[in-house]
């Protein structure tokens, strides 16, 4: 297996995981297209060791890439190519709403913890 | 019987481009809708008839070999879940139809088209012979879900749609890089084929890509503790939608386990499975306690719910198994039902807060029956399906002397009970707060919708009914999971 793919899967995967967890959305779109492109070049390694393009009378069989993760790579692209713009219309429509494109936090999430730590008087219901 | 199971996937889909090119009509847009999800769930119905009689059939997309081509398979234990997806969301559409003159209604132009697009991936899921096209039906599901869930674009729909896709885009490449490590271990996405090579592979790999898919498959079903961003997700979209989703998403996460950590027997797996089946029921459980919004509780309740299912599956015994898939059979209808009586509520009520509703068993003792039949159900009381489905699982984990989450699971059914004591108290009972009120549904809406959720109900009972025979239906598709001989056999006759 080729040393250099496995790097770049490495580094894409770690940059990508990275950015993944930042707060910012657009900084997450850009993080999942390199995770995209990590799990492309993990799929297209998976086949093996590089050879003719696959296409029938081209090339003896035996010298031709496998032709079967090529398939499932392209499916794997075109997905992951929709989904990033579904996010970048999430992250717009965030900024729309709130002038930025920061994941925000869970209001009851914060509405509950803040019981925990001591009952407000508008809360007694729910520390019932 | 091909024709069976391409309708169950194509029907939907072919449903869903109709009632796109139909949005500016819509009685013809409904009934498009209506058709590709009714005749999808009646072709499930005969295949379960028929599968139980003949046994597995497969159809081979395109006519390639097993080896290169997309196969289908459907096998007792997919012809048993099929059935009850489908019917659910074509009841909860009807559902969906009654609610649309209120304000929680999903906008139809969208819904009615992208739950169709969802069923065809829930079908394709469950009936798909290779893990690459799992990987794709998984898509199909999520990406209308992600539309579903954020299409009307509020505030709190975007700020949960936003961590409800990061997080399942982030399971979705964990799942490719996965098919990656599968295919270079033993070159094939075939799943019949899968379960003749892992087994055969050195302990590590095996192990690795076992414990792989099941962070990949547990984040999809909300184990703990990969579960944080349901609780958070679910609340913010229309009743119709989170009904859907937790009658079906997670669930399609615990059949994918079912079916390969079986297949692939990862029997070693079992001992930390069981630990997190155990975490899972009562951190869920207790998530559900400390909530104050109907929707909100039932959401922690699914998590709960998912511990069960996941401990039958790592018991790794064929009564193990069969009481996994019995519950999944009796969970889906009756949390789905759960949320469309949490839609009832939020349309008497004008809310699903706890605080700002009550007595309303006086006002409509309909609905009142209607939560109390599925809630005592979830809590596992006898005569409902829940009593039964969860004396199969844990009957199951005393056979195999689990005694740790056996405790776990009778303390998760005390406290459900108890979560749901809750609701009835502060909704049915009590008296109602002071404060604004929207005006309720029109007259007819509000038949269809408690026409709708009365024949989920009925549907629960069902499953209690006919529970002899669907646990032995249930047992004989665990016995075929168990010993992957017959599932090898059909896909490479």
């Amino acid at each position: 297996m080729n040393a250099a793919l496995l790097l770049a899967i490495g580094g894409l995967t770690a940059v990508g995981l990275y950015l993944l967890t930042s707060r910012s959305l657009s900084r997450i779109v850009i993080g999942y297209s390199l995770l995209g492109h990590a799990t492309v070049v993990a799929l297209i390694t998976a086949g093996g060791p590089a050879g003719w393009p696959p296409i029938a009378g081209g090339a003896a069989p035996e010298d031709m890439s496998n032709p079967l993760p090529q398939a499932l790579t392209l499916t794997a692209i075109v997905i992951s190519f929709g989904l990033t713009l579904f996010l970048l219309a999430l992250a717009r429509r965030q900024r729309t709403l709130s002038g930025d494109d920061l994941v925000e936090d869970d209001l009851e999430d914060r509405r509950i913890a803040a019981v925990e730590s001591g009952p407000t008087e508008t809360e007694d219901s729910v520390a019932t | 019987m091909t024709g069976l199971i391409s309708l169950a996937i194509v029907a939907p889909l072919v449903a869903a481009a109709c009632s796109l090119a139909l949005r500016s009509h819509p009685l013809g847009r409904d009934i498009a809708v209506l058709a590709g999800l009714g005749s999808a769930a009646l072709a499930s119905h005969i295949m379960l008839v028929t599968v139980a009689r003949d046994g597995t059939h497969t159809v081979a997309v395109g006519g390639w070999a097993p080896e290169l081509g997309i196969i289908l398979v459907a096998d007792l234990f997919a012809a048993l879940i099929l059935p009850v997806a489908l019917t659910i969301i074509f009841v909860v559409e009807i559902f969906a139809i009654g609610q649309r003159r209120t304000v929680w209604a999903a906008n139809p132009e969208l819904s009615g088209p992208l739950l169709c697009v969802l069923t065809a991936g829930v079908s394709l899921a469950f009936l798909t012979g290779d893990l690459f096209t799992l990987f794709v039906a998984f898509e199909l599901i999520l990406v209308s879900s992600y539309v579903l869930l954020t299409h009307q674009g509020n505030r709190s729909q975007v700020r949960a749609g936003m961590t409800y896709v990061v997080m399942n885009l982030l399971a979705s490449t964990l799942f490719l890089f996965g098919v990656a490590f599968v295919y270079t271990a033993t070159g094939t996405v075939n799943m019949a084929l899968l379960a003749e090579r892992i087994p055969q592979l050195e302990t590590g790999v095996r192990l690795g890509i076992g414990a792989w898919f099941l962070v990949v498959f547990g984040t999809k079903a909300a184990v703990f503790p990969l579960f944080s961003w349901l609780p958070d997700s679910y609340p913010t979209a229309p009743t119709t939608i989170t009904a859907v989703f937790a009658g079906l998403l997670t669930k399609v996460g615990i059949y994918s386990m079912i079916r390969f950590h079986n297949l692939m027997g990862m029997e070693d797996l079992g001992p930390i499975m069981l630990l997190v089946a155990a975490l899972t029921m009562v951190v869920g459980v207790l998530g559900a306690l400390a909530q104050s919004d109907v929707k909100r509780i039932l959401s922690f309740h699914v998590i709960s719910q998912i511990g069960y299912m996941f401990m039958g599956l790592s018991l790794f015994t064929v009564a193990g198994t069969a009481g996994a898939i019995l519950f999944l059979i009796h969970h889906m209808p009756v949390k789905a039902v759960l949320f469309l009586v949490g839609g009832l509520i939020e349309n008497h009520e004008g809310s699903s807060s706890l605080d700002r509703s009550g007595g309303l068993a006086a006002r409509e003792p309909l609905v009142a029956v209607m939560f109390a039949i599925p809630a005592l159900s979830l809590a596992g009381i006898p005569p409902f399906s829940g009593f039964v489905a969860k004396l199969a699982v844990v009957s199951a984990a005393i056979d195999q002397r689990g005694t740790v989450v056996v405790v776990a699971a009778l303390v998760a059914g005390g406290l459900t009970l108890l979560s749901m004591a809750k609701i009835w108290n502060e909704v049915f009972w009590g008296r109602r707060a002071d404060g604004p009120r929207p005006s309720p549904a029109p007259r007819r809406g509000r038949r269809t919708m408690h026409a709708a959720t009365a024949l989920a109900v009925a549907g629960t009972l069902m499953v209690a009914l006919f529970a002899g025979t669907l646990l032995d239906l249930s047992t004989e598709a665990a016995e075929n999971l168990r010993s992957p001989a017959s599932y090898i056999a059909a896909v490479r006759p």
